[in-house]
């Protein structure tokens, strides 16, 4: 930690703590059943909060998948918006989009990613020098849309980073199961692109590596893959089972390695901050958590016109139509 | 004055020109990348060759190489493309080369554009239009000559267009393009050399009316693409038996003119839809539907449906059998008199 700025790393830690309480508050709704159900962060802090940190969020762009809560709330995203998809309130979630600069929550988990190289081929069409940043795990890695991306994305030198969490485990398909060619980062050459294997639990390490290649990319030099290799501790989702497919000690081992923990070790270690610095990250985190948590159980569910109301931009007879119709029958 | 300029513009008939459908569509395609510089041609081979059909031909030397442009061959990423152009701002008219290679796109087309707009509640429109050449009847391989109207029109957020001839062609791309939902616009093949001494006209009726091409009063043929063009020779030759067939071009496959279909059925009692994909839940029962609908009490007969059969595409020599022949649509018609 000792070459990085101390109020950068002061930052990844609060981001990363308050990720950490949020995520413990979420599965705690999900068990009230307000959530009917939630996919964990819980040990991919470090590669969300320290890749998102490394944008701009005035001229970069995100495109997240449905695991990015980490990288959403160090983006800066509205954040009872964003855990409204979790509640199931709006399948995107009810943050704005386009103003937060992050992309709506999207289960197609390859899906988004020629989103980013669409956005960044606009970038450079223009002359403007944003990035665009497209998240995926070890699993989207097998889509065709993610190798579609990355080759197009090498052909029009476009400014993306492709950032991959590989979090070892696709549901219950585990990495050498999933990933042929021993890794995601490996696969970049195929493309002519340059990949970079980071410890997706140092914060430090993914932040330079992510840094970098957003530099690389905003100078016009092209696309870069991350494959920042981390663990899901907990299971793919609350609906999940992982001790019928995997060995609870590798978790546990992988536990041992909590990033919160190894950044606050570093933090104190380089001076960065001191116990009493940090207990007060802490409890700033805490109360932070449960703003977003009572915000999000309080929201209102949207209102049943909403369901017609943003199909199109300019609407058609049948669907107004059917929308009378609704009311009619909503009103009886 | 200046509203003296205004009405003479308006009021000056455009010249009549002799084109076909590819050179219309390609002249659209002129004027929508002149009039807004956020608009974006691109696919595969659509720069320096134009295009497999031509339709593309000499946009990339106008316009440059950043708006017409060469993608490499991957379908789903070149609609992915356009989602992420759409959202920093650009007006994207992709290009599938081939209706049967559209399949592998489907989860862009159908998963991400037309639900981005719902799925960010209006923060995030999808102005694309798909360019798509469509249906068969040029005997060509597989995968050459499909239907996907049924496809797209039942995916909600998707607005789909068909035109029949080069006039309808260059007015609804006009109307696509600058529309700012997504439309997949199907360019039937066949109709492509099709050429005629055609007025180019800005679009005047609004997304989703159907014309009628030819008026009748014993029963109304549906279609859209190039069986507009089969239908208009069935009429004639029904004429020569003093049978007077009304012929409706939907044009649009969604949102559907209701109204349209049912003021004309409602008028001839009768109704036979005829389209190039199989018949089972294609947009002919849709068709059915809504006349059955709306028009029940001014029904003489139950609606007629001649289509493609319920086979996959079949090879050059089957082709003639497989497409809606004038024989076939005669005998439908027959059929509905008899009632």
């Amino acid at each position: 930690m000792d070459h990085l700025p101390a109020d950068l790393t002061r930052a990844l830690y609060r981001h990363m703590r308050t990720a950490r309480d949020l995520d413990t508050e979420a599965i705690a709704l999900q068990r009230q059943g307000v959530f009917p159900a939630y996919v964990s962060v819980r040990g991919q802090e470090a590669a969300q909060v320290a890749s998102a940190s490394a944008l701009d969020n005035t001229r970069d762009f995100v495109f997240p998948t449905y695991r990015e809560m980490a990288s959403a709330l160090a983006y800066g995203v509205e954040m009872v918006g964003y855990m409204s998809s979790h509640r199931a309130l709006w399948h995107g979630g009810l943050y704005d989009v386009m103003a937060s600069r992050f992309g709506a929550v999207n289960a197609v988990v390859g899906g988004p990613v020629p989103h980013a190289v669409g956005w960044a081929v606009g970038e450079r069409l223009r002359g403007d020098d944003g990035v665009a940043l497209a998240y995926f795990g070890d699993g989207a890695s097998s889509e065709g849309d993610v190798h579609e991306s990355m080759n197009f994305a090498g052909v029009f030198r476009a400014p993306v980073v492709f950032f991959c969490q590989n979090n070892q485990w696709a549901l219950s398909v585990p990495n050498d199961r999933q990933v042929a060619g021993g890794s995601v980062a490996a696969r970049a050459q195929g493309y002519g692109l340059p990949g970079v294997l980071v410890d997706g639990n140092d914060a430090g390490a993914v932040y330079e590596a992510t840094a970098e290649a957003v530099a690389r990319a905003r100078r016009g030099d092209g696309p870069t893959v991350i494959e920042a290799l981390t663990y899901r501790v907990e299971p793919h989702s609350t609906s999940d089972d992982p001790t019928r497919y995997r060995d609870e000690a590798e978790t546990a081992r992988w536990r041992e390695r909590d990033p919160v923990t190894l950044l606050r070790r570093a933090l104190l270690a380089a001076g960065h901050a001191a116990e009493e610095d940090l207990a007060e990250d802490d409890a700033r985190a805490r109360r932070q958590a449960a703003r977003i948590r009572d915000g999000v159980a309080s929201a209102p569910e949207p209102d049943g016109s909403d369901l017609f109301t943003h199909v199109f931009r300019e609407t058609t007879e049948e669907l107004s139509r059917q929308r009378r119709t609704w009311q009619e029958e909503v009103e009886l | 004055m200046t509203e003296l300029i205004e009405r003479d513009e308006a009021t000056a008939e455009p010249p009549t020109v002799e084109l076909s459908m590819q050179q219309a569509i390609n002249r659209a395609l002129r004027v929508l990348l002149a009039e807004d510089p956020a608009t974006l041609v691109f696919g595969e081979d659509v720069g320096a060759l134009g295009g497999v059909f031509r339709v593309t031909d000499g946009l990339q030397k106008e316009f440059g190489d950043q708006r017409v442009f060469d993608t490499p061959l991957a379908e789903s990423a070149i609609m992915g493309m356009a989602v992420g152009l759409a959202m920093n701002g650009w007006r994207p008219v992709p290009e599938l080369q081939f209706d049967g290679f559209a399949y592998p796109a489907v989860d862009q087309i159908v998963n991400q554009v037309a639900r981005m707009n719902y799925r960010t509640r209006g923060a995030a429109p999808m102005p694309i239009t798909l360019r798509l050449p469509s249906f068969g009847g040029i005997q060509a391989p597989e995968h050459h000559g499909e239907s996907l109207e049924a496809l797209f029109a039942h995916t909600p957020g998707l607005k789909v267009a068909a035109p029949s001839d080069a006039a309808e062609a260059y007015s609804l791309l006009l109307q696509s393009v600058r529309s700012d939902d997504p439309v997949v616009y199907m360019e039937p093949k066949a109709r492509y050399w099709d050429r005629k001494p055609v007025v180019l006209r800005e679009p005047t009726d609004p997304i989703g009316t159907s014309r009628i091409v030819r008026h009748g009063r014993h029963a109304t043929l549906i279609a859209w693409g190039a069986m507009v063009h089969r239908c208009l020779k069935v009429a004639e030759l029904a004429a020569e038996d003093g049978v007077e067939l009304e012929v409706l071009d939907l044009r649009w496959l969604k949102p559907i003119d209701t109204a349209g279909l049912a003021a004309s059925v409602s008028r001839t009692k009768r109704a036979v839809v005829v389209h190039e994909a199989p018949l089972t839940a294609g947009l002919g029962a849709e068709v059915a539907a809504l006349v059955t609908e709306n028009c029940f009490r001014d029904l003489s007969a139950p609606v007629q449906r001649v289509t493609g059969f319920d086979v996959p595409y079949p090879a050059g020599p089957l082709e003639p059998q497989y497409l809606p022949t004038i024989d076939r649509v005669l005998f439908a018609v027959q059929r509905t008199l008899e009632y």
